[in-house]
């Protein structure tokens, strides 16, 4: 089919979406008056019921948890996609010979000052997504926003140091297995609350002091530190993998 | 009445130029890009949807709130696991995307036999 032909057959069908699509957003309460009843309640519940200030994190992690158990394992299964596909056929090239070797050029080696500066961002980026992490229930935050922020501490640490360095620093099979223990810890501490007599993922852990601390939230605080392991690791083996896969797309040029 | 409706009719735009990107895409890459873009808009409706004039973030850190409109935080839980998500499906798209580009040589959807339409 020419270009030409899949534009007109696009705008076809667009213009009358884009419509309908309007059509259908006018009958929507306007931005600004919206905000749903149950939003309301949950905001109002959930600083007494569950000791937890932030109604954002004790939606994900306690009223609304089986639905983040789903989001997890979506997150688990497009990294195991991501690792299977560039899983290397031949995995004969070792770990010491993979430097950065650039088919038409030599990358210039790292300047002092990005190696200084770089280094003394990892521990600050890594000790930031922790406290995130592990405050979520307190202030906006939790184990998704802290995973990804962790994991950018071993980006720095890809940028202050070498290639061979960051892969032997974050070796896709260890963080493969933290991946999973995250991933496991959550389905777990959900079990949980079957052995104390409950629903699956309820909240069964005494709910800590209030207003609410870094101990308060119950199982809140639990279920975001598992979702936190799970997110930091599954983008450290994301990118691990993809820098694996282009050092050996250079070497075999 | 209209400027309560302008971050729908972002979304709207958001979503069509995303999948007009997907259908007349020539690189692969180019294609996954769209498909971000595509899902960029859900944020905006969500976001839309939830937001009040003059609300504060839900977090309620002294009970002194209870008179305050507050922003509704059900959309915020749901942006914010999608973000995270889209950011590993992403990943595994551009995965296929070397796959398929080693497996047929071409990193143009039009010129490969399977996604031909």
């Amino acid at each position: 089919m020419s270009d030409r032909a899949r534009r007109i057959i696009f705008f076809v069908g667009a213009l009358p979406l884009a419509a309908l699509l309007v059509l259908a957003c006018l009958r929507l309460p306007p931005s600004g008056r919206g905000g749903s009843s149950y939003g309301d309640v949950i905001n109002g519940a959930a600083a007494d019921e569950r000791h937890a200030a932030d109604a954002v994190t004790a939606v994900n992690f306690d009223y609304r948890a089986f639905d983040t158990l789903g989001e997890e394992f979506i997150l688990f299964t497009s990294v195991m996609g991501v690792v299977l596909l560039l899983r290397r056929s031949s995995e004969d090239d070792t770990e010491d010979d993979t430097d950065d070797k650039s088919a038409n050029r030599q990358a210039p080696p790292t300047s002092d000052a990005v190696r200084a500066l770089g280094l003394a961002l990892v521990g600050l980026t890594v000790s930031f997504g922790l406290y995130i992490v592990t405050h979520g229930q307190v202030s906006p935050g939790g184990g998704f926003q802290g995973g990804v922020i962790i994991a950018t501490g071993w980006m720095v640490l890809y940028l202050a140091g070498n290639a061979q360095t960051y892969c032997r620093l974050a070796s896709p099979s260890l963080f493969e297995a933290v991946e999973a223990l995250g991933a496991a810890s959550y389905a777990l501490v959900g079990a949980g609350a079957l052995v104390a007599g409950m629903a699956y993922l309820a909240n069964y852990v005494p709910l800590g002091p209030t207003p609410s601390t870094v101990r308060s939230g119950g199982t809140i605080a639990l279920l975001s530190v598992a979702v936190g392991i799970e997110v930091s690791a599954g983008f450290i083996v994301l990118i691990s993998t993809f820098l694996k896969e282009a050092l050996a797309e250079r070497q075999d040029q | 009445m209209i400027p309560g409706y302008v971050p729908f009719f972002v979304a709207i735009w958001l979503f069509l130029w995303g999948l007009y990107g997907i259908i007349t895409s020539r690189h692969f890459v180019h294609l996954i890009v769209c498909v971000g873009l595509l899902q960029t808009s859900t944020y905006l409706l969500l976001a839309g949807i939830g937001y009040r004039a003059g609300g504060v973030a839900p977090v309620m850190v002294t009970t002194t709130h209870a008179h305050e409109s507050v922003v509704d935080p059900i959309v915020q839980a749901l942006m914010l696991t999608d973000v995270v998500v889209e950011a590993t499906v992403m990943a595994l798209l551009l995965a296929m995307a070397v796959q398929l580009y080693e497996k047929l040589g071409s990193a143009d959807p039009q010129k490969t036999r399977v996604l031909r339409g």
